[in-house]
């Protein structure tokens, strides 16, 4: 942005002109032994060590796995990894540039847009919840495995209950997790309690896996003095400060930075913990997809980002949103390891999120998850997906590649589930969700004071000033303003 | 114009004018502290050497901040407090704000460097949506006030459009945030203090005029400066300008041309633009019952508009022809003309900086009858 200018501007002092000069006029090859400026973008140690840390065989074991299946699949990309193993050039062959040395070559050489094959997707379960053979898989015990599916049942009735209210006018606003109910509270499970979340939207399971109660979510859908957002936000922007769970923001990816910025917090505490960030497939075509990934990356940041592609950003289909292979061939450009796994397969988003917690704490850098799955409701209760995509599409993904369906396929044949425990919680839930539900909404909404509370730590005199007016304006035509709202 | 060769001399040649270009009344430190001349960008490296001393969960980040940053404010940071407190963040105004509301949010105080206010654009989202409403959203359950975004702002002569803009009205209408701007290296380094220890986010903008122009004693020790708390720094019984920043030297130079022709100002610093001193305007508007407003930023939905807004609406009676009193001088430095003329915009300050702008208008207003009445107005309106 404007180099140039900022070079030129005369109160920059001079020996830095010098030197960016220097750097910028293609005598870049010297550069790095030479100029302080240039290593000082390399925080992290000599450039070498660090390129060759990427090129290392992998720590852990089942990424690595994972990663030779990926790179044998086609001449592009064995193209690209003899572009970047350079290790053996000889210093005659090679361009010692900052950040590392590079080979030189005399093909030319574009390298490819894509693969010739889609980076697979790495699953344990089979579509009906059997376990696939030889499979690589973090075990999942019984407690875990039964917390997981009764949150996904409870998650399922949850969503049509709320769904519900909205429709009968009870909340203005509801958007449902169905079909993405493995992702949310299985990711949630390969956590601790200690891990931040940084949620988009669409994650409630993981409020739900840390204890959230099912009062607290009424309390939030419909606004009243209980809830933690003072009722300021529309329904579903949930917020916990003891579930580490930071309060949902409506624009799309903004959460992406800051989650690198809490992650250096945690890096600089020595905390054994990391944070995970979600996002949808729309909100990586944002600009902080960008700065999130990139500053997670340079700053060796424990964050698990974590992709739910669901296919559709409201009416906006993948294609639509991006020319790539998806999510996951995003990470390399980044420098961020990644895997692209089955996210309607519980135990499979599990053994992944466990083993990128794992190398985000004990190796200090970024993961990206990208999870296919499918958003089998409308974006939310504004919308009517049925209008822009085909109703059989629903239909398959909701009948046919259902995640609670097969997960509980395979709690059940492993006999850790049965019928009459489905019957006793499906009743258990509902009767506990309607009663939350009249109390929540016998429940007061927040005073008028609140609306001018929590700007600042202490409201200015500017605010006081403008509560007085809007007091003074309530009292003179109380006719105009609600009346369950005391002044 | 005796300003304009000191700007021209001091800015062109790089040279540091030893100068004080302002009078303040009061003292701005505790006195009892040893005080040396330093400039502005000095006063702001002190500040930030405090700050990082003063507590070990405060971080300075942005872009080439790690080796003194491209005005020297964070020069010998990173040596004295490390790479990992002190360092460079990728190019990237939106990473670098929303890295400080996280890094804040968990309790450190974040103090970002957007390298010009020019680009601090791209982090708009991040100021407005996340960083000023963060705290609110939650319902105080979570909190990025250790947040302070510096940022140099206004015209120095040749920094053409995109170095030399004063952006602070798009900020002094977002709630939640405060916007902060110094005039001189003492009120520098006590108001950049204040600003990071404050609990809520901040915007500082840095006059880069006066980084190496303005230069006065300022206290060696650790002081703070009280926000949202305008100063006047000349009494006056005629007229009341109101400014902020590097504006305020071109004002004061209005001032003493108009002292001469014996007109009397009173000129206050505004300092804090949001949440703003009313108080300590509409006193003076009251008793002098003619008011200036002048800042370098564009006239239209200025922040001077704001302040004659509620001028209007608080000392109406007091002022005689209130339309015609309120003489807006405000100078900007986007009149295309001056593109036309300069496509470089290499004389720009030289246009924008002379005390004319204000003299002419001031001198004008002040032509006119005394507005305050014989007989007090009835105090409600």
């Amino acid at each position: 942005m404007a180099n140039w200018l900022r070079i030129s501007s005369r109160t920059v002092a001079n020996h830095i002109k010098k030197r960016m000069n220097k750097g910028f006029m293609g005598d870049a090859v010297h550069v790095n032994h030479s100029s302080g400026l240039w290593w000082g973008l390399n925080r992290g140690g000599p450039v070498s060590d660090r390129n060759r840390r990427h090129m290392d065989p992998l720590a852990w074991n089942r990424a690595t796995l994972l990663c030779v299946q990926r790179f044998k699949s086609t001449l592009a990309e064995k193209q690209h990894d003899s572009f970047l193993s350079s290790d053996s050039d000889d210093d005659n062959q090679s361009v010692d540039f900052p950040g590392g040395k590079v080979s030189y070559t005399s093909e030319m050489s574009f390298i490819s847009e894509s693969s010739q094959t889609r980076v697979p997707c790495y699953r344990v379960l089979d579509d009906d919840g059997d376990l696939i053979s030889d499979c690589d898989f973090q075990q999942v015990s019984k407690e875990v495995a039964v917390k997981i599916y009764s949150n996904m049942v409870t998650l399922q009735i949850m969503d049509n209950i709320f769904y519900e209210a909205q429709r009968q006018g009870r909340i203005s606003f509801y958007l449902t997790s169905a079909g993405e109910e493995a992702i949310s509270i299985a990711s949630a499970a390969a956590l601790t309690e200690q891990d931040i979340i940084l949620p988009q939207y669409r994650e409630p399971g993981v409020l739900l896996w840390r204890g959230f109660t099912l009062q607290e979510f009424a309390d939030q859908c419909f606004g009243n003095k209980a809830d933690y957002g003072k009722g300021r936000q529309m329904p579903i922007h949930y917020g916990s400060k003891k579930h580490n769970f930071f309060t949902i923001s409506s624009p799309i990816a903004t959460q992406l930075p800051q989650a690198a910025g809490i992650a250096y917090s945690l890096k600089m505490d020595n905390k054994k913990a990391c944070v995970v960030s979600y996002i949808g497939d729309g909100g990586t075509s944002e600009g902080d997809f960008h700065a999130g990934l990139n500053f997670a990356a340079v700053m060796e940041a424990p964050v698990v980002f974590f992709c739910r592609n669901n296919g559709w950003a409201i009416s906006t289909n993948v294609s639509e949103q991006f020319r790539s292979d998806g999510i996951v061939v995003k990470g390399r450009a980044y420098g961020i390891r990644s895997i692209r796994v089955d996210g309607n397969d519980a135990v499979a988003v599990y053994s992944a999120v466990s083993a990128a917690r794992e190398m985000a704490i004990n190796e200090q850098r970024p993961i990206l998850i990208e999870a296919l799955t499918y958003r089998v409701g409308h974006h939310s209760t504004s919308d009517d997906s049925t209008k822009y995509r085909q109703l059989d599409e629903i239909v398959y993904w909701k009948k046919a590649r259902n995640p609670v369906n097969r997960f509980r396929n395979w709690v059940q044949n492993i006999g850790w589930w049965s019928e009459q425990e489905e019957t006793q919680l499906r009743n258990s839930v509902r009767k506990q969700l309607l009663e939350a539900i009249q109390v929540a909404e016998k429940t007061e909404k927040p005073p008028l004071s609140e609306l001018f509370t929590d700007v600042y730590d202490h409201p200015p005199s500017n605010l006081e000033e403008q509560e007085k007016h809007l007091r003074e304006t309530v009292t003179r035509h109380p006719k105009d303003y609600p009346s369950d709202i005391s002044v | 114009m005796g300003l304009r060769n000191i700007i021209g001399k001091g800015l062109g040649l790089g040279l540091v004018r030893r100068r004080k270009p302002f009078s303040t009344a009061t003292c701005d430190g505790d006195g009892n502290g040893n005080a040396k001349s330093i400039n502005l960008y000095s006063a702001i490296n002190q500040a930030l050497h405090i700050a990082l001393e003063t507590d070990n969960r405060a971080f300075v980040f942005g872009e080439d901040v790690s080796f003194g940053g491209v005005f020297r404010c964070t020069s010998g940071l990173a040596d004295r407090f490390g790479k990992a407190r002190v360092f460079n963040t990728p190019l990237c105004e939106q990473g670098i704000v929303g890295f400080g509301i996280g890094l804040a949010a968990m309790g450190n105080r974040a103090i970002a460097e957007i390298q010009f206010a020019d680009y601090i654009y791209p982090a708009f989202d991040q100021i407005v949506n996340e960083a000023a409403k963060f705290r609110y959203r939650s319902g105080n359950q979570f909190n990025c006030g250790g947040l302070t975004i510096r940022a140099p702002y206004g015209a120095v002569g040749h920094g053409g459009h995109y170095h030399s803009q004063s952006p602070e009205a798009f900020f002094c209408h977002v709630p939640g945030i405060k916007v902060v701007i110094p005039r001189s290296p003492r009120q520098a380094k006590g108001l950049l203090l204040s600003c990071i220890r404050d609990p809520n986010p901040v915007v500082f903008f840095e006059p880069k005029w006066l980084y190496r122009l303005a230069v006065e004693e300022v206290p060696e020790d650790d002081y703070m400066l009280p926000l949202s708390e305008a100063e006047v720094i000349r009494q006056g019984s005629d007229i009341t300008l109101v400014g902020w920043g590097a504006q305020l030297s071109v004002m004061e130079q209005a001032c003493n041309e108009a002292e001469n022709d014996g007109i009397s100002c009173e000129l206050i610093d505004l300092k804090t633009l949001l949440p703003w001193d009313k108080e300590t305007v509409e006193a003076s508007v009251r008793k002098t019952g003619r008011v200036l407003i002048s800042h370098e930023a564009p006239v239209t939905g200025g922040f001077g508009a704001e302040i004659s807004a509620s001028i209007v609406e608080r000392c109406f009676l007091r002022v005689l022809i209130p339309f015609s009193v309120f003489c807006l001088c405000i100078i900007t430095v986007k009149l295309s003309n001056y593109y036309l003329l300069f496509p470089l915009g290499q004389n720009l300050r030289s246009f924008i900086g002379t005390s004319n702008h204000i003299f002419t208008p001031l001198k004008s207003q002040t032509c006119l009858p005394s507005p305050i009445p014989s007989t007090p107005p009835p105090q409600n309106h």
